[in-house]
């Protein structure tokens, strides 16, 4: 049985490590934030301005001021900083945040990352992740193994617009876990009842096996 | 000279032309200038290259001068949420310069403190590094960015007194302070206006150099995008 977002998110959760400062990016990965292991005190960063992410507000709670980099509302902490666009990619481009968890539309087994632009047809921007992938120490993509036509989206080479290259350090997909160094690329972990094969058969990618 | 002015149409008056450069804080619709890109649109200013992290939605923001056509072309790194914006960028009516939005901070503080170019790891290797000049150090790569000026900043604040100290409140700071110091004018608006003594000058984010007016917003509206809440029991 292939993983669901949650198991995803869950697994993604496993990466994060006491006093570990963390930019989670919109989608699949916001919900890591629900998985955080107990014992473990991580300070989520929002790319907007905001160190010390709280969860949701209540209805009565909700400001204007306060929102995520997915422009949702959110809550401050007793240990909330705030501060400006400069200083907050100051601190994501001079290394200062551990693990950047993102969504991707393609990577690449040398760990090339394309999540930004389809030409010709959507035109989003890259907001952040350039940045993020430049300058976070360890980048963990979360993503479906395959796109909704159920073409690969772990391939040898990618074909849209990069955002990065060389930048991912691991893939969690719903067949598994990928680490991606220097030597390529090697599948660490399956999904249960998924197979070696079934996960060659859905991806492009040259990978090692090490279960 | 006095800087504050009774409202947004008068703190405008004088300093808008055709084909000029603007920049607009803001982060999505959190601090934004609502008053001044109001009265922007008012002022029917045309061909405008419009610095901003976002291209704001459809009938709010800097949208409302897509809508008129007033803007030839947008600096920004993420227009997602803004169809209009899609549409006339496929249709090719409407120039677009994608920024990463750290190299773009970057670019406007840069700019402010009178830096004309930085190196960064940001980009390398994608289709934004094209045609800019690359250098090494210590082993790695990094590609050459400019400073960005503008003719003119509009940035909203949270509090700000008669000469021009600004204040900001939460998340809505984001691009406001950078943007302030790269306007060779400086239009800020704030929420509460207030006399001169009254802010704590500890407490002050921007100094009142970078602003050369200043109003106090009325009627702003303050939208949200993304209205996420938890319920009690959760």
């Amino acid at each position: 049985m292939a993983w669901t977002r949650e198991d995803m998110a869950r697994r993604a959760a496993l990466e994060l490590q006491d006093g570990f400062y963390v930019n989670l990016g919109i989608g699949i990965p916001t919900l890591v934030a629900n998985f955080i292991p107990d014992g473990i005190s991580v300070t989520l960063q929002s790319e907007n301005g905001m160190l010390g992410m709280g969860p949701f507000p209540y209805e009565e709670d909700i400001d204007p001021d306060l929102i995520n980099a997915g422009k949702q509302t959110i809550t401050e902490l007793d240990s909330t900083s705030y501060f400006s666009s400069a200083d907050s990619f100051g601190m994501i481009r001079g290394g200062h945040i551990a693990l950047s968890i993102l969504g991707a539309m393609q990577v690449a087994e040398n760990g090339d990352l394309a999540n930004w632009m389809i030409p010709g047809k959507m035109v989003k921007g890259m907001g952040g992740a350039m940045d993020l992938v430049a300058g976070v120490k360890k980048v963990v993509i979360i993503m479906d193994h395959n796109a909704r036509d159920g073409s690969a989206k772990f391939l040898k080479e990618c074909t849209l617009p990069l955002t990065g290259v060389r930048v991912v350090d691991m893939i969690i997909s719903d067949v598994g876990v990928f680490t991606i160094d220097d030597e390529g690329a090697t599948l660490v972990e399956l999904a249960p009842d998924v197979t070696v094969e079934e996960v060659q058969e859905r991806t492009e990618a040259n990978f090692k096996v090490a279960l | 000279m006095k800087k504050p002015y009774p409202d947004a149409v008068s703190a405008l008056d004088g300093v808008l032309f055709d084909g000029m450069t603007i920049m607009a804080g803001g982060f999505g619709l959190c601090g934004i200038p609502e008053n001044l890109i109001t009265a922007l649109r008012g002022s029917g200013t045309q061909n405008i290259t419009a610095i901003s992290n976002n291209a704001g939605v459809d009938d709010f923001g800097l949208g409302l001068l897509l809508q008129t056509r007033q803007i030839k072309k947008m600096i920004s790194s993420y227009v997602g949420e803004n169809k209009e914006f899609e549409r006339q960028y496929l249709a090719q009516e409407l120039e677009l310069e994608f920024n990463p939005q750290g190299t773009m901070a970057e670019r406007i503080r840069a700019g402010g403190a009178g830096i004309p170019g930085f190196y960064t790891k940001t980009g390398v290797g994608t289709l934004i590094a094209e045609g800019k000049e690359h250098k090494d150090f210590d082993g790695d790569t990094y590609v050459l960015e400019t400073g960005l000026v503008a003719d003119v900043s509009l940035v909203k604040a949270w509090k700000g007194d008669r000469e021009g100290n600004l204040i900001y409140r939460k998340t809505a700071r984001n691009f406001n302070p950078m943007m302030a110091t790269a306007g060779k004018f400086t239009v800020a608006e704030v929420e509460e206006l207030v006399e001169v003594g009254e802010l704590d000058p500890d407490q002050i984010h921007t100094p009142g150099i970078f602003v050369q007016r200043i109003i106090q917003s009325k009627d702003l509206e303050k939208r949200i995008e993304q209205r996420t809440i938890r319920t009690r029991g959760e």
